[in-house]
């Protein structure tokens, strides 16, 4: 098959070149496949462990973590900061110490600080898979995205992706903006000028206040309105947001396609009739993120020869 | 006023000592050759040219074989943090000033942001009474502008520069009103002493962790623009003049604080400025690691500021280069960059790190570097190192080519967040002589020794 991933972690999107990319897609594939059966396991991970560290709430990134991880067959455990020792002031490193006693073959870690999953990185023998860290990136989620927008087009080439909204506070919009181009897309960004980071261009993307153009795109991709990690006021009300960036099923054009990190703030960036729209590919995205997480895990973990079977 | 202070650290048997052969460069003398150096009871007795002095007539005298080294009028620090009293688990009296004397510096002045704050006589007075007992160099004590760092309440200036204040700073924090300020700068025609400014715009800094540019946005970190420097700094200069005070400008970062602080000298305020060595050196592309040693306030800024900063250095426009030495232990720069406390540890690595990276490659002339390491001194009315007959010993001895790899052999400092760590620097202070008394020689059986061999 396929040669192992020159990459021992994946932090960011900047660990992998396009081959890489590539070859994770190619790998989720067959993995989307494996979802289809009655028995929807592989033995690819059996005897191996793998931990799920989630410093911030997580719905479907944690729980796709959690059923890729079990779909290959590894040992799960999965730890949220409530109620763990984290709660009680264990710092970082000594929590990642205590956990690599098990001996991981992988921790995928969620934090809300940038540079976590880099840190831990340097503190354990196993493979590190950032979940998203902070307002940095969320490199699992820009793969999903790619494969999602592969599987429908064939490929990113040429692609004109708008991304949509709240980019300052966006790990998302940043990890997105390096794999689309990456596979050859050319990524817009637009929203409030408050919410555009100075220097964001350096990241190879066109930047834009305003939605002139956007008919000329093939992907309009919406960012959560992310209320909670604003401190200060970023728009003057939610309400003039909405009335200025909202997408609505008026802004599809024929042939335009819509996606959406999740979750969704219904009726502020997207409108209920754009959700619902059979060019919303929200839906797809979910179901990738397992296909696509199956495919990290063992791309970075099933090629290295297992610990324990060595012993 | 306390002079020189020698008082300000603990008691120790002046040098005799003799060095033969070794390259004198005193920019303030106009010294730039070869030169013998006999110390005698902790003063300069004579200097005489290579080869004619002797320590026959003195039992006692070491002689030391200065060829191919330099001699350097010590270094003065306008700017450390030494954390006593209150975090002496990150740097106290004795450790704060051998990490000094091990970086040629002859004169150090501590900030008052300690625990509690220097912001009353009494806490002074113990404190100059804890450098008599553990400083191994003088250190010079500022004192708090407004009460517990607070920035509503004076503290009493008249007192604190009667027990000892050198001047005035909240540093670490700005003075926000400017009100305040005001009211500081005419208070100081009472107290004397330098009022020594942080510049920050709070509202414009925000919760930032580093320079707002390029590379904040690419790693999603919150960024301090360059103008919540440069406009308080166009502020207080304009205060400071209508008041006809003296302010010092701390760790300047930015080019907009630069063409500020140069509209500022042109006009005639009374106004002088710092810059660090890692402002002077290193950029925001370091923080790309997301290692907390870059992390310090103000942040790392582009290499267009650091040019305009190493420009305004050699013009002038900058008087003096401070390290802001700001030890934090392990556990607390052990943690994700947006968590983890602003600073950078300097003394020990100043000189290396300026010659490595501006010396070496031409950026910046040796006697320019030499001049500005001790141009602090004046500033906040300290003796100012001198290498000429009479003077009180205060002189590193320096190798050049000696090179060695920061933390690779520990720190004098206790703490080790320093963002020269690791790296080899080439320039390796060998001796200092700190206010008449040997204050720092290095360790013999260390690997630089061999490397230094010409």
């Amino acid at each position: 098959m396929s040669a192992q991933l020159a990459a021992k972690h994946l932090i960011s999107i900047d660990d992998l070149d396009r081959s890489g990319i590539e070859q994770i897609l190619d790998r989720a594939e067959s993995f989307a496949e494996v979802a289809g059966r009655e028995i929807k396991k592989v033995p690819a991970l059996r005897g191996r462990t793998v931990v799920n560290l989630f410093y911030e709430a997580s719905t479907r990134t944690s729980s796709s973590f959690e059923l890729a991880a079990k779909r290959l067959s590894a040992d799960v455990v999965s730890i949220r900061s409530a109620g763990s020792a984290v709660d009680k002031g264990e710092s970082l490193k000594d929590t990642i110490h205590t956990l690599s006693a098990y001996d991981p073959a992988a921790i995928v870690i969620r934090s809300p600080h940038a540079g976590a999953a880099q840190l831990v990185a340097g503190w354990t023998p196993a493979s590190v898979i950032n979940a998203g860290d902070g307002k940095h990136e969320h490199p699992t989620q820009a793969l999903l995205d790619a494969f999602t927008l592969r599987r429908r087009l064939g490929s990113l080439d040429g692609l004109n992706i708008w991304i949509v909204g709240d980019v300052m506070h966006s790990r998302v919009a940043r990890s997105n903006i390096l794999a689309f181009n990456r596979m050859g897309a050319k990524t817009t960004v637009c929203g409030p000028p408050t919410l555009l980071p100075r220097g964001i261009g350096a990241l190879g993307c066109r930047v834009t206040p305003v939605l002139t153009g956007i008919d000329q795109a093939d992907v309009i991709y919406v960012l959560r309105m992310q209320q909670e990690r604003m401190r200060e006021a970023f728009v003057p009300s939610l309400r003039e947001y909405a009335a200025r960036y909202q997408i609505g099923a008026g802004h599809l054009g024929p042939g335009q396609l819509l996606m959406h990190p999740g979750p969704v703030n219904r009726g502020i960036e997207l409108s209920a009739d754009a959700i619902d729209s059979p060019q919303a590919l929200i839906g797809d995205q979910v179901k990738a993120g397992v296909a696509v997480r199956m495919a990290v895990l063992y791309e970075l973990l099933a090629h290295a020869p297992a610990l324990a079977a060595a012993a | 006023m306390p002079d020189g202070n020698p008082r300000t650290r603990r008691a120790i048997p002046p040098a005799e000592l003799l060095i033969t052969g070794v390259h004198v460069l005193d920019p303030r003398a106009g010294l730039d050759e070869p030169r013998d150096i006999l110390i005698r009871a902790g003063h300069i007795a004579e200097l005489g040219a290579p080869g004619t002095l002797t320590d026959a007539d003195a039992a006692g005298t070491e002689t030391i074989d200065g060829t191919g080294k330099h001699a350097f009028p010590g270094f003065v620090d306008p700017h450390v943090h030494l954390r006593t009293p209150g975090q002496e688990y990150k740097e106290d009296l004795v450790t704060g000033t051998a990490a000094a004397a091990a970086g040629g510096f002859v004169t150090v002045v501590a900030m008052p942001n300690t625990d509690p704050v220097v912001d009353d006589p009494s806490i002074l007075r113990a404190l100059v009474d804890r450098a008599q007992q553990d400083a191994g160099i003088p250190v010079g004590f500022l004192a708090a502008i407004t009460r517990g760092l607070g920035g509503g309440e004076l503290t009493e200036m008249a007192a604190l520069s009667d027990a000892g204040a050198r001047g005035f700073t909240d540093d670490g924090k700005p003075v926000t009103s400017a009100g305040m300020l005001r009211k500081a700068l005419q208070y100081q025609r009472l107290s004397g002493g330098v009022i020594a400014l942080h510049e920050e715009d709070p509202a414009l800094s925000g919760d930032g962790v580093m320079h707002e540019g390029a590379v904040s946005a690419r790693l999603g970190l919150a960024g301090i623009p360059s103008l919540s420097e440069s406009t308080m700094i166009a502020r207080d200069a304009a205060l400071a003049g209508y008041e006809d005070a003296r302010v010092h400008i701390q760790h300047v970062s930015a080019e907009e604080s630069v063409q500020a602080l140069a509209a500022a000298k042109a006009a005639g305020a009374r106004v002088t400025a710092e810059a660090t060595p890692h402002h002077l050196t290193l950029t925001d592309e370091a923080v790309r690691s997301l290692d907390s040693r870059f992390k310090m306030n103000p942040p790392l800024r582009t290499d267009q500021d650091r040019r305009a900063l190493l420009t305004a250095l050699r013009s002038g426009v900058i008087d003096c280069i401070a390290t802001d030495h700001a030890p934090h232990a392990r556990h607390e720069k052990e943690v994700p960059f947006e968590q983890a406390p602003m600073g950078t540890t300097g003394l020990e690595t100043a000189f290396a790190a300026l010659h490595t990276d501006l010396v070496i490659p031409g950026e910046l002339e040796l006697e320019i570097l030499i001049h500005r390491l001790s141009a602090g001194a004046a500033i906040f009315d300290l003796p100012v190192p001198r290498i000429a007959p009479d003077a009180p010993a205060n002189l590193c001895l320096v190798d050049l080519e000696g090179q060695f790899i920061p933390g690779a052999n520990g720190y004098a400092s206790r703490s080790e967040n320093c963002c020269f760590h690791g790296r080899r620097l080439r320039g390796r202070v060998l001796l200092t002589l700190a206010a008449g008394a040997l204050a720092y020689r290095a360790p013999l059986d260390a690997p630089a020794r061999t490397l230094s061999a010409r």
